[in-house]
């Protein structure tokens, strides 16, 4: 994997050993400080992490212990020029997806102009049948989206996935420039970064203007967080949003159907709640309508959506957008709801459900990465140049077995950012995703978003479950 | 707030309040093992163990009573489910599960006490480590309640967390009194044994109380003076008296607030009112033993009335 270390991007220093013009006020503050002080400063933060209990959950072997994801303390900054180009092409990116949620689940116009083949659709979990014709309140279907993008080079930021289901990481986000501004406040008098601390207004706004029928106008619509509850991996988030936001933090026991309406049980009775930033996915919502078994959900509150009585934040079926074979179509996508040519590019992306694409990942499998059409959290690929001879014979099979359930891409480039080592900054592969917040007034992107970086050296793996950790993410102001 | 909410934030409280009086009285057993005899030392920690409900539990899992194996099983024990440790626990996932209803103080305060008696409490305790490991229990229990008193809004939330307290903190009380009441009974002086200063102070210290009452008292001990104390006392905060008159006042003030007066408030100021009425005298005739059962058993239905009232689980 080294090998892939020598051609990467580095964001902060050029070929020719020079630091990059958004770096230069970090670097020079950064060579003033007294290293052993930051390594402290480092010690300190995870201290203020744990005192705080921004932990994840672990499943599987030490299920139930909560983990630490590492944090390191160099930023990722980002130009603001950078910025606003990348931005541009997020809302645009944003903007598609929504209209075409809306098409696959309305017209089809997408199917019928031969863009997009309807066969994505059929015996497609995530597709959900009871959304089909059912406009949702406002006309939004994904309120918040992470957009994940990876750089291969100075101009080439490309988006590796669509997380328009339950994206989560923004307390990360939010909380990491909280310890960077508690620990460095020198450093952010001397670079000027654009703030990121309204996101959970911006949230709460972008949910309230989004209230159902049945709110009739309230000026102060009631907003609740539902989460799984306190042993799900991102519960800290959960609560962690709906504290910022003054929302409540409601589980599905605390939740009934009264009325038409979908009501909390508070010390004073049965409370309506207008909007429901779920974190429970789809097929757990509602017990009658999908997994009877679901101990998650509401029974019954499908029924209350689609009569007018509660949003549901993001929307029902929205999960379709994740899915790697849809996200392979997104640049006909963007096109064809947009009338202008994608600004983000894709990743270029073999379909193996096509005979001449798997023949041609077939052969190339020890360059490839394999995905999951609808794999998420890095667990069930094959990164081809890490992998042994047998690993790779192993996924051989698997994918001839069931091609329509993979995607192949090249093994990218990832560019890399400095960490804090004992020895010094060592440059790590990162991803960056930005969150990004959709109402009827419009699309709302926070500045910057959330770096995970690869700590081992050369790894291309971000993934918090698997041995990632996070960076404050800056955008410089103008 | 959510009827959750207000059933963990209860819950929070009287984890802690439990963790603490818990350390109290391993800190007074303590004491007499260290100034008695094993025999007296061996009693003592058998009465530990019944005050705590946790005398069966104990017997079950076949250790001798030595204060050693007694007091890591109080703290610790492996499978005890009213350990010190299972309280901080209790109270911590509760926290975690509230934590839109608390102040980012009181959550760190609760969540790093856990921290850090998860780690002190990792291993068996020694009896050189005891004490101080009994009083960072017991100082972090002072955090938490200073955390909440110092921070919070005074609105329902708090109200709840206080009843909690105040319902634990007297349910404590009481038990200590029952398992000592027979060291408390006027006719044991009255016959003449010897009178068990030791014992009095045991029940005095337990409860954080020998030095008010040394002070109210001039240094004189009587075993009526101290069950009047504990029992009648208003303005001793462990008392009896003191806490049904502070459950009375956040009952109320949860009434007045929900302009609904709720069936666990009218049975809590009538017990209140009865405390009142009653004097030491009364009780003794009544019967010490008696009395607090059914103290007890009033403060018992309390509390699932206020679980009933305010809809704590469906």
């Amino acid at each position: 994997m080294t090998s892939t270390a020598v051609s990467s991007f580095d964001e902060m220093i050029d070929a020719e050993g020079q630091v990059r013009p958004a770096y230069a006020g970090y670097r020079e503050w950064y060579d003033a400080q007294d290293k052993r002080w930051l390594d402290k400063q480092g010690k300190t933060a995870e201290d203020a992490f744990r005192r705080t209990g921004i932990t994840f959950n672990v499943y599987g072997q030490d299920a139930g212990a909560e983990r630490l994801i590492p944090f390191d303390m160099v930023p990722r900054i980002i130009a603001a020029d950078e910025w606003k180009k990348l931005s541009v092409g997020i809302e645009q990116r944003v903007r598609a997806l929504n209209a075409f949620l809306h098409d696959l689940y309305h017209k089809r116009e997408i199917v019928k102009a031969g863009k997009f083949p309807e066969r994505l659709l059929t015996h497609n979990d995530a597709f959900l049948k009871e959304m089909v014709g059912f406009t949702p309140p406002g006309g939004v279907y994904t309120h918040i989206v992470g957009i994940d993008l990876v750089r291969t080079g100075p101009d080439d930021f490309m988006v590796l996935e669509d997380n328009a289901r339950t994206p989560s990481g923004v307390s990360y986000m939010l909380e990491n420039r909280e310890t960077m501004m508690a620990m460095f406040p020198d450093l952010f008098s001397k670079v000027h970064v654009q703030p990121v601390s309204d996101y959970p207004r911006s949230l709460a706004r972008s949910l309230a203007a989004c209230a159902p029928p049945a709110a009739k106008g309230s000026d102060r619509p009631v907003l609740a967080v539902l989460t799984p509850g306190i042993y799900n991996s991102a519960y800290y988030e959960h609560a962690f949003l709906a504290d910022q936001m003054g929302a409540e933090l409601v589980e599905s026991g605390d939740l009934r159907v009264v009325d038409g309406r979908v009501c909390m049980r508070t010390t004073r009775g049965w409370k309506a709640i207008d909007v429901i930033y779920r974190r429970v996915d789809d097929e757990f919502l509602d017990p009658l309508t999908y997994n009877p078994h679901s101990l998650l959900g509401v029974p019954g509150i499908m029924d209350v959506y689609r009569a007018g009585g509660v949003t549901i934040a993001n929307a029902p079926g929205t999960g379709i957008a994740d899915d790697k074979a849809i996200y392979s179509f997104m640049p006909e996508i963007v096109e064809f709801y947009t009338g202008e040519k994608p600004l983000l590019k894709n990743v270029p992306t073999w379909r193996c459900s096509e005979p001449d694409s798997l023949a041609y990942v077939l052969e190339h499998l020890p360059e490839l990465v394999v995905k999951e059409v609808h794999g998420s959290g890095g667990y069930g690929m094959l990164i081809g140049p890490t992998s042994s001879k047998a690993e790779i014979a192993a996924f051989d099979k698997k994918l001839r077995a069931k091609p329509d359930n993979y995607i192949a891409q090249p093994t990218l480039s990832l560019s890399t950012v400095p960490i804090f080592t004992k020895s010094g900054l060592a440059p790590r592969h990162v991803d960056l995703r930005p969150f990004v917040l959709v109402s009827p007034d419009g699309i709302n992107i926070t500045p910057g978003g959330l770096t995970r970086v690869a700590l081992k050296k050369g790894s291309l793996v971000v993934n918090s479950s698997q041995g990632g950790g996070t960076k404050d993410s800056w955008v410089l102001a103008d | 707030m959510l009827g959750r909410s207000a059933w963990g934030i209860f819950w929070m409280a009287r984890y802690w309040e439990r963790a603490e009086n818990t350390a109290r009285l391993l800190d007074a057993g303590f004491r007499i093992a260290l100034t008695r005899g094993n025999t007296a030392a061996s009693d003592e920690w058998r009465s530990v163990l019944v005050t705590l409900g946790l005398d069966e539990d104990f017997a079950a899992q076949g250790q001798d009573y030595t204060g050693y194996a007694i007091t890591n099983w109080i703290l610790r024990g492996n499978g005890n489910p009213g350990s010190v440790l299972a309280m901080i626990e209790g109270a911590r996932t509760n926290a975690r599960m509230v934590r839109t209803a608390i102040t980012r103080e009181v959550w760190e305060a609760t969540n790093e006490s856990w921290i850090l008696l998860k780690d002190l409490l990792a291993k068996p305790v020694k009896e050189a480590d005891l004490g101080s490991v009994l009083n960072v229990i017991r100082r972090q229990a002072t955090l938490v309640r200073g955390a909440l008193d110092g921070t919070m809004l005074r609105n329902d939330i708090f109200n709840f967390a206080l009843i909690g307290s105040h319902l634990e903190r007297a349910d404590n009380t009481a038990r200590i009194l029952d398992v000592k009441y027979h060291v408390l009974l006027p006719s044991v002086a009255w016959v003449g044994s010897r009178l068990d200063n030791a014992q009095w102070e045991m029940v005095l210290r337990s409860v954080a109380g020998e030095r008010a009452f040394r002070w109210l008292n001039a240094g004189a001990l009587d075993p009526k003076g101290i069950a009047q104390f504990l029992i009648l006392d208003g303005r001793f905060p462990r008392s009896l008296a003191y806490c049904q008159r502070k459950l009375t006042s956040n009952m109320e003030w949860l009434c007045r607030d929900y302009g609904q007066e709720t069936a666990a408030y009218l049975m809590q100021r009538e017990a209140s009112e009865k405390l009142a009425r009653t004097s030491i005298n009364d009780i003794f005739d009544f019967g010490l033993h008696e009395f607090i059962t059914e103290f007890l058993a009033t403060n018992r239905l309390i509390a699932e009335a206020i679980a009933a009232d305010y809809r704590f689980t469906e």
